[in-house]
């Protein structure tokens, strides 16, 4: 009997092997390099920086967590998490009615056509894409021109004009700076949630109509509870990838800072890798809350 | 004053006559059935009733009153899912109430009526579970309960028993009947089966294409089919037509006889009046327990089916028969002849 007909014999009257042997490569990926970075970086986060020297000092404390609980550093984790959770309610609002439509109302073609609508920007850059939006938003940029032509400036020069939100420019600002990230995270939100809402059988909103529900009522009762999973599944793509970003607040912030920029200037300029640390652990800490809340809701059963 | 009224309804969906030029009246407290194979436009008439879709052309009228552009949620009638809808987020209870919550009935009367109709069901105390922890049979109870609790003037049931399996399908048969003669409203009932819908209904419309090919009660249906369709879609009957037809009537007009009123004699056997005969050799024989069915070849050309009970014969007995000359006989009287309408 030739070696690979054994082989394949001995493969199939073992079965635990053959598993083990497929499993090996990824299983080693993500123990070692995956999760083997994550956790030096958590541990990372318990060393401290000494100040004189400027050398990472090896030994279990605190203190670095103490820094991060400053004042300071504590209004860039609340701004970052609430620019997370204002992108993660707006999208899923702007999401709905296309996902909408594309689960209930296109043609075959015409939602092939939205697909592609919603996936073609992520075949760009980026990068190219959030500059190409400061150049929208900029003062001299073709939305300012519309909105000084339909003569709204006022209306704009009073949005600017809020505080925390507004700014010089909306391309200077926090109002901009959510403008891009709803539009790079968009696409996100779309598929999980048209995924949700397609598995819903007409039967359903029949059934309800049937027994009395107008439209609106059905949507409350019906449609919402049961698109819920793939909002949360959405959700978590557009609120955890706000949460990290830092090209975005790089592109359109100010001095204000956002917890992507934030690990990024203490690990590179002023070389604190443990507070760098600390401060990645925030988003993962905030995601593991918010993915247990999601697991009950049975927000996973979507994807 | 009828439940329900076809006027000349049709629904075309592009060049398919789903539903074509159908007339009919549903009269109040009557269990109707809608038969007819799939595809001939019964439950798209089921669908035009509960306004999940409109006629193209003609008018629907619910107890007199025409219906054209009233949506679902603002007609009389409740409907029974083929697939039964049951929202999977809400327990069996919640499912139940749904139409009196969306009525905003207070919480204490919900809950009494919701009782009172899980009980009608037999599911009571089934109200905290889930519709995915039912069995098929509980889920088809529960939609039942869900569509009766709203008490509609008409009920509308999409192949109800479609997914069940044989036994539970005729247990399920007899406890609807019993429900429907229990709250007294106008059951309409959209089926495939023949045999179910002959033992439910008290009138029934066999569809064809999108046309009603006969209405009637189950017995002249049966006794008395309109058209051969109808003779070969309602049971099993034998079409007889030209030189075979003219070799037992004397005429070549086109008839059915049922396979069960044929008798099977001995080649020789005597003829009386008022009986026709036949010759011919049996083909085939299928032992079906309860009783045999036979094909018989015709002297005359053509073929008759033909059932017997098995009153004294065994399962070997109906075997040797295979081969045999015999002479098909049976009273000219169930001679029944039909309009064929291809």
């Amino acid at each position: 009997m030739p070696v690979t007909r054994r082989l394949a014999i001995s493969l199939y009257r073992h079965p635990r092997v053959a598993l083990l042997l497929l499993l090996a490569p990824p299983l080693l990926w993500l123990g070692v390099v995956y999760l083997g970075s994550l956790s030096s970086l958590v541990v990372q986060s318990f060393f401290s920086l000494d100040g004189f020297t400027g050398q990472v000092v090896r030994r279990f404390t605190l203190a670095t967590y103490r820094d991060l609980l400053t004042p300071a550093n504590m209004d860039i984790v609340m701004r970052t998490a609430g620019m997370a959770a204002a992108v993660t309610l707006a999208a899923a609002v702007a999401a709905f009615p296309l996902a909408y439509y594309m689960a209930r109302y296109a043609s075959p073609r015409g939602k092939a056509a939205l697909y592609l609508a919603v996936l073609l920007p992520l075949w760009s850059s980026y990068l190219v894409r959030v500059f190409s939006w400061k150049l929208i938003l900029a003062k001299e940029g073709i939305l300012n021109w519309t909105v000084q032509r339909l003569a709204l400036g006022g209306a704009l020069d009073w949005l600017l004009g809020l505080p925390v939100i507004g700014g010089p420019s909306l391309s200077v600002s926090l109002l901009g700076m959510f403008v891009v990230f709803l539009y790079v995270w968009l696409p996100y939100m779309i598929l999980p949630v048209e995924a949700a809402l397609e598995r819903i059988p007409e039967s359903f909103l029949e059934a309800s109509a049937d027994l009395g529900a107008r439209p609106g009522q059905t949507f409350r009762q019906v449609i919402l509870p049961l698109a819920l999973p793939g909002v949360i599944a959405g959700s978590i793509f557009t609120f955890s990838l706000t949460l990290g970003d830092f090209i975005v607040p790089y592109a359109l912030g100010n001095s204000a800072l956002f917890i992507g920029q934030a690990v990024l200037a203490h690990q590179g300029t002023s070389g604190n890798i443990p507070l760098a640390a600390a401060f990645t652990v925030v988003p993962m800490v905030i995601m593991a809350f918010y993915l247990l809340a999601a697991k009950r809701t049975g927000a996973f059963d979507a994807l | 004053m009828a439940a329900v009224r076809f006027l000349h309804v049709s629904r075309h969906f592009g060049d398919v006559k789903a539903v074509d030029h159908v007339s009919l009246d549903i009269h109040d407290g009557e269990f109707f059935s809608l038969l007819g194979p799939s595809g001939s436009g019964k439950t798209t008439c089921l669908r035009l009733i509960a306004g999940f879709d409109h006629p193209t052309a003609g008018a629907i009228e619910l107890h007199g009153v025409g219906v054209s552009g009233i949506p679902p949620y603002e007609r009389d009638v409740n409907t029974v899912f083929q697939d039964y809808a049951l929202f999977p987020h809400m327990s069996v209870g919640q499912n139940v109430a749904y139409g009196l919550m969306i009525k905003r009935v207070p919480p204490t009367e919900r809950d009494a009526r919701v009782r009172e109709m899980l009980d009608l069901v037999r599911l009571g105390g089934m109200a905290e579970r889930r519709p995915s922890q039912l069995s098929g049979g509980q889920r088809q109870r529960v939609a039942l309960a869900r569509a009766l609790i709203n008490r509609p003037r008409v009920l509308l049931l999409d192949e109800p028993l479609g997914a069940l399996d044989l036994k539970l399908r005729q247990q399920m048969q007899i406890e609807l009947k019993a429900i429907q003669q229990h709250v007294g409203i106008t059951f309409i009932y959209v089926t495939h089966d023949q045999e179910e819908a002959l033992t439910m209904s008290d009138r029934l419309a066999v569809f064809n294409n999108g046309r009603v090919e006969q209405v009637g009660a189950p017995a002249e249906v049966y006794e008395h089919p309109a058209t051969d369709f109808v003779a070969g879609f309602v049971g099993v009957s034998n079409l007889v037509s030209g030189e075979t037809a003219r070799a037992i009537t004397g005429s070549p007009e086109t008839f059915t006889i049922r396979p069960e009123k044929i008798l099977m004699h001995e080649p020789d056997a005597a003829i009386e009046d008022g009986l026709c005969w036949i010759d011919g050799r049996v083909r085939d024989v299928v032992y079906l327990g309860p009783h045999t069915r036979y094909r018989v070849d015709l002297d005359a050309g053509g073929e008759l089916t033909v059932t017997q009970q098995n009153v004294d014969s065994t399962s070997l007995d109906v075997q040797a028969a295979r081969g045999r000359r015999v002479r098909l006989v049976w009273p000219r009287a169930h001679n029944r002849s039909v309009i064929t309408t291809g």
